[in-house]
């Protein structure tokens, strides 16, 4: 019987064949801590009785979701963090380089094939490289840093295929929205998810990460895409036959086969408050709303901001609108600085934040307040992320954001 | 026996912790602002022993460990619903706090009813009646029955 892909990552791993259901001991390529859970991570480490981390190498410590400090207390987490980087000697820790799930593919620590673990749900998203990634707590996290080990058990495969050719005013956020509108939120729990054919084929590799990213909202576990050659471009890595082996054999055995047909796809948003709530944006056509967000770990990189660029040149956002736009990284806002993205932004009326967690975790500049509505590019529109449990939020692809802040209202842009 | 506190379907970790009370430096600060956005009294009229009753996907969302170690904090005994999402799962194991897989009592139980879980049989009684629940793989078993991975990995050491 052939393997899919996490059995293979998993078995590359152990050395030895796994199949679903069996719980192995993997070892850690590499792990991502970030600064809101560093206190607690650290309290851990020293209750457990460690004191030194297994690989200081291996270790990725970012300060994303509190950059830069909103409230005093934030500080806090920046000490703690600062004196456990100082007295471990960690190689790797950026303090205002952007966000963690965007760091960890773009700047190199994780390659495919590898396992990693951090402590945030959406660390599913390195799976866009063919990794197997996924989110702690940090209790789980401090065992990692004592013994380089984590358990696991290796789960089912739900495979996605999807072929022919989209609709040119689709994106892959409108794809992984339409996947989890089918699958529910916890159509895919303990599971894997497999993405594969000639669209999944043609796509770059942030537009990967966007679903990859969204695949804990349907409650999976990793989401996984073969790595091809502009996987090993983005990764810096020859393309080698050890890694497309890692690529699911035909006869490989799944929990369920999804086959969508390209041509089906819509512009879609999630509706307030589930991230299942899918509908066609032409459903929700002509709702008012008070802001829009472009940015998050789900879509802020250089491909988002130039697609709300593109629909944003020589327009306005609507006079009662604040559109804020926070890049993924500071690479990213370098390069949509060079080449002129962030000044159609601007002038179209964008406020440019620094890259970071922003509005997404609900701590930053934009928080919003009962009866508002927002239209946000990120992977949450849970009661309350935003500001109060009142707030109104729609999930939705730059594309379709851009277009509603001009608009003023939930508005699509035509094929 | 303790009394039962009813929740929904896909109940996420933000409606358990709300992210702005993360920044508490203790867990014991935290824990009055526990089902803040779902039920404001949730955390003074919760007892030590009480359980929470939920539906389908509890749990779901941030890999926040604070969600679980909040319910344990308050008191609540176990967690049982018709299904858990992966990494509150985990989490609960991890520190210690019992979630137990059950396919009918949802359905059964009211707010306010008493109840009385009996992990080793997989049974609960509830007015009158047992229902069988999941028990635990051993590997989890063994971390909860230590007191959590803290105590299982010293243990182990």
């Amino acid at each position: 019987m052939g393997m899919t892909m996490i059995e293979k990552v998993v078995s590359r791993n152990v050395g030895k064949a796994v199949k679903p259901g069996d719980i192995v001991t993997v070892s850690v390529d590499r792990v991502m801590l970030d600064d809101i859970m560093m206190p607690f991570i650290v309290d851990k480490f020293r209750e457990m009785g460690f004191r030194d981390v297994w690989d200081p190498d291996k270790v990725v410590l970012i300060y994303d979701h509190l950059v830069p400090a909103t409230q005093v207390d934030d500080t806090r987490h920046y000490h703690v963090s600062d004196d456990f980087a100082d007295e471990q000697g960690l190689p790797h820790v950026h303090r205002s380089d952007g966000i963690c799930h965007q760091l960890m593919t773009e700047a190199g620590y994780v390659k495919p094939g590898d396992v990693v673990f951090g402590t945030d749900s959406h660390t599913v998203t390195y799976g866009c490289v063919g990794a197997f990634s996924t989110g702690i707590g940090y209790t789980e996290m401090a065992g990692i840093l004592g013994t380089g080990e984590l358990w696991i058990r290796v789960p089912e495969t739900i495979r996605i295929n999807i072929n022919g050719t989209l609709p040119s005013n689709v994106t892959s956020k409108d794809i992984i929205l339409t996947i989890i509108g089918k699958l529910r939120a916890d159509g895919a729990t303990y599971m894997a998810l497999e993405l594969a054919g000639d669209v999944v084929d043609g796509m770059s590799v942030a537009s990967r990460m966007t679903i990859a990213n969204m695949s804990v909202e349907c409650g999976a576990k990793c989401c996984l895409f073969a790595p091809d050659e502009k996987t090993a471009e983005y990764c810096g890595v020859e393309l080698t036959d050890e890694l497309r082996e890692l690529r699911a054999d035909s006869d490989a055995s799944y929990a369920m086969t999804l086959e969508l047909r390209a041509e089906d796809f819509v512009p879609v948003v999630a509706c307030p408050s589930q991230v299942d709530a899918v509908k066609p944006a032409a459903e929700a056509a002509g709702t008012r709303i008070d802001q829009v967000f472009i940015g998050s770990c789900t879509n802020g990189r250089l491909e988002d901001l130039m697609l709300a660029a593109e629909v944003l040149k020589g327009r306005k956002v609507a006079p009662y609108v604040k559109l804020i736009v926070t890049p993924a990284s500071r690479k990213v806002y370098l390069e949509a600085l060079r080449n002129g993205t962030i000044d159609i932004l601007a002038k179209a009326g964008a406020m440019i934040t620094h890259p970071s967690c922003g509005l997404c975790c609900g701590r930053a500049g934009g928080i919003l307040s009962d009866g508002e509505r927002v239209v946000a590019t990120n992977n949450r529109n849970f009661l309350g992320r935003m500001g109060t449990s009142k707030v109104e939020i729609y999930l939705a692809s730059p594309a379709t954001a851009a277009e509603s802040a001009v608009q003023g209202e939930i508005a699509w842009r035509k094929a | 026996m303790g009394k039962v506190f009813r929740f929904g379907k896909d109940v996420d970790t933000d409606q358990i912790i709300a992210s702005q009370y993360l920044l508490y430096p203790t867990i014991d600060e935290m824990k009055a602002h526990t089902f803040e956005s779902l039920d404001k009294g949730f955390s003074s009229r919760v007892n030590e022993g009480d359980f929470v009753v939920a539906a389908e996907n509890f749990g779901c969302g941030s890999s926040r460990e604070q969600a679980p170690a909040v319910l344990k904090a308050l008191g609540v005994k176990a967690v049982i619903a018709k299904s858990f999402a992966r990494i509150f799962f985990r989490n609960a194991i991890n520190i210690g706090l019992p979630v137990i897989v059950c396919g009918e009592l949802y359905d059964i139980v009211s707010d306010g009813d008493e109840i009385e879980l009996d992990m080793d049989e997989g049974c609960i009684k509830t007015c009158g009646r047992d229902i069988a629940c999941t028990k635990l793989p051993p590997k989890m078993q063994e971390i909860l029955n230590q007191g959590g991975l803290i105590a299982s990995l010293n243990r182990e050491v």
